[in-house]
């Protein structure tokens, strides 16, 4: 029922916007729209606006960074539509540098949710209003999201009863946050899995 | 001759009762009027989603207890709901149904909360002594289930940790029918008192539309008009199967958002009292060795069991590639795990939509043009909890 509809949508989409659309795909029950930065505002706009999507809440903005890949960063942008009772993702991929378009004239809630992604991954953002960070500490030096920053940080924070104030200081522990590797390659043995799939189909 | 003004900045937080925690709220004042809000947050930033991509997915569990404390529990089900999700398991309904009633006792310890401190903020002191002690049983309820009375980490990927011991459904039985007559009482201090309705109706009027455009979920939402709940809308787990109505305010003021709190109230004790009577025998964890750890009765005597503990404490369990967002109608509203996993046994990411967020983020709108003494009694109707706000 659910996923039908899902699948109804999809379709409007990619006809509605054929050009914009790079991939669309559903998975695990959700929809997941994948476009160019450069489209991000038009789609937005088409999906709040139109009259059969109606996506008119911004959930939420997620960050994600893959080092590895050409295109370091992921947004991830999560809509919902109370007419249609469903959920979409609309995702852009880019380079590290680039800046994107802000959407806070189509979603005002988008603000701190900008600030938030600028604070955490360091992405810039298009006619921002308030461009600030928002979750670290005033003068903080980083973005604490991205992978390559250590899980420790840098400094630390601390009173010091000699200078009479709150001083920052890097960071000294006993001993170093350890991570360990206890990812087997050993998946199993091969009949184990067959009996189950054998129960799964029969 | 013309008067020339100067509005005044004053520093509302970070250490102020009414802040209702480490909010600092920067206010550019006109005489008594607040011209605009700047509100700071983070001073209680912990990095939970970054300590999340390091640990694995039974060790991120217990972090969502910390983000909104006040229902701990709610918070655990919508990260369990996303790592099933992406396992794709079943979760046995005994477990489903004791998941239900916990997350309701999270909805009244979360409302008493927020309605008695929002009568102390306007100045009542009496509610917040009488709901206190209310909240205290709730507590042990969770105590006597998992340990704890705050930081449960009760749920888990495909069920719960343990079952529920003896008689504790009968005492949460007694408490739901004594509970409405404390209801009452609450509310014979509050909703026709003179004081509180002053401080209250007409304050912070949230419009249909703006409610939609703020990002606005749970009570904040349906405080406006709009008749919309997960519980109804997207049902999880054995909502469907429940009997319960949604209260919807009118006129979207903190007034009626306070009425639609100490409802919710009323619905979630009769949905705790279905529960209790439809709930099933079973088992009450997945009975997939590869996600649940085993008995300690069966680590003595089976092998196979011993090598699943050591792996699943060690390693843990691996979750397909995939990305998912859940959500579940936490007390303070949507309250959502956006989680993307790369194969391996920890999650690659885990975004965590919180309610307060938005809803503190429309602060600067809400209180524009109202008096400074309407902040707290604004503050203290949009229910924020710090350690969710600030993750």
């Amino acid at each position: 029922m659910a996923i039908d509809n899902l699948k109804k949508l999809e379709k409007l989409i990619n006809s509605e916007l054929s050009s914009k659309i790079q991939n669309s795909s559903i998975k695990n029950g959700e929809l997941l729209i994948e476009i160019n930065e450069n489209n991000l505002i038009e789609v937005l706009q088409f999906l709040k606006s139109n009259e059969k999507c109606k996506f008119r809440q911004l959930i939420d903005i997620a960050g994600v960074d893959y080092p590895e890949e050409e295109k370091r960063f992921q947004l991830v942008y999560l809509l919902l539509s109370h007419e249609r009772n469903e959920r979409i993702k609309l995702s852009i991929k880019f380079q590290s540098d680039e800046i994107i378009n802000s959407i806070t004239k189509i979603f005002s809630s988008a603000n701190w949710m900008e600030r938030e992604v600028f604070d955490m991954y360091g992405i810039k953002f298009k006619n921002h209003p308030d461009l600030r960070r928002i979750l670290t500490d005033y003068g903080f030096k980083g973005h604490p999201l991205r992978k390559d920053f250590p899980l420790t940080g840098f400094n630390e924070v601390r009173y010091s009863e000699k200078e009479k104030k709150v001083i920052y200081e890097p960071v000294k522990l006993e001993q170093n946050y350890r991570n360990f590797d206890f990812e087997s390659p050993w998946e199993g043995t091969n009949y184990i899995k067959e009996i189950k799939n054998l129960k799964k189909d029969g | 001759m013309v008067k020339r003004t100067k509005s005044l900045n004053l520093n509302f937080g970070p250490q102020h009762p009414a802040a209702h925690g480490v909010l600092r709220l920067i206010l550019q004042l006109d005489g008594e009027v607040v011209e605009k809000a700047d509100p700071h947050i983070g001073l209680l930033h912990r990095g939970t989603e970054k300590l999340i991509e390091h640990k694995t997915y039974a060790q991120a569990l217990p972090y969502f207890d910390r983000l909104d404390y006040v229902a701990p529990m709610n918070q655990e089900h919508a990260f369990a709901l996303a790592a099933e999700k992406l396992l794709n398991i079943e979760v046995p309904i005994r477990a489903k149904y004791i998941r239900v009633i916990f997350c309701e006792i999270g909805r009244i310890l979360s409302h008493i909360l927020n309605v008695t401190t929002q009568a102390l903020d306007v100045g009542a002191l009496t509610p917040s002594l009488w709901g206190f002690e209310e909240r205290e049983t709730l507590m042990t309820f969770y105590e006597r289930a998992s340990g704890s009375r705050l930081h449960a980490n009760y749920f888990r990927t495909g069920g719960v940790n343990q079952d529920v011991p003896l008689r504790l459904l009968e005492d949460i039985e007694k408490f739901c029918k004594s509970f409405p007559r404390i209801l009452n009482d609450l509310e014979s201090l509050l909703t026709d008192n003179r004081i509180f309705k002053q401080r209250n109706v007409e304050i912070g009027i949230v419009s249909k539309q703006e409610a939609l455009d703020h990002s606005f979920s749970g009570v904040m939402l349906r405080g406006s008009g709009v008749s919309w709940d997960l519980r109804k809308s997207q049902p999880y787990e054995i909502y469907k199967d429940l009997d319960f109505k949604i209260p919807v305010g009118k006129n979207g003021d903190c007034y009626d958002r306070y009425l639609c709190r100490i409802e919710e109230m009323r619905e979630s004790v009769k949905i705790i009292l279905q529960c209790i009577e439809k709930i099933p025998k079973g088992p009450i964890k997945s009975v997939d060795g590869k996600i649940s750890p085993p008995s300690r009765q069966d680590l003595k005597q089976s092998m196979e069991a011993l090598i699943h503990h050591f792996k699943l404490f060690t390693e843990g369990y691996r979750v397909p590639k995939g990305d998912v967002y859940t959500a579940v109608e936490a007390p303070k509203g949507e309250f959502g795990v956006y989680l993307i996993s790369d194969g391996s046994s920890k999650p690659y990411r885990c975004k965590i939509r919180a309610p307060g967020f938005s809803h503190l983020q429309a602060m600067d709108y809400l209180i524009r043009g109202h008096m400074l003494a309407d902040v707290p009694a604004v503050l203290g109707s949009l229910d924020i909890v710090f350690g969710e706000v600030d993750r």
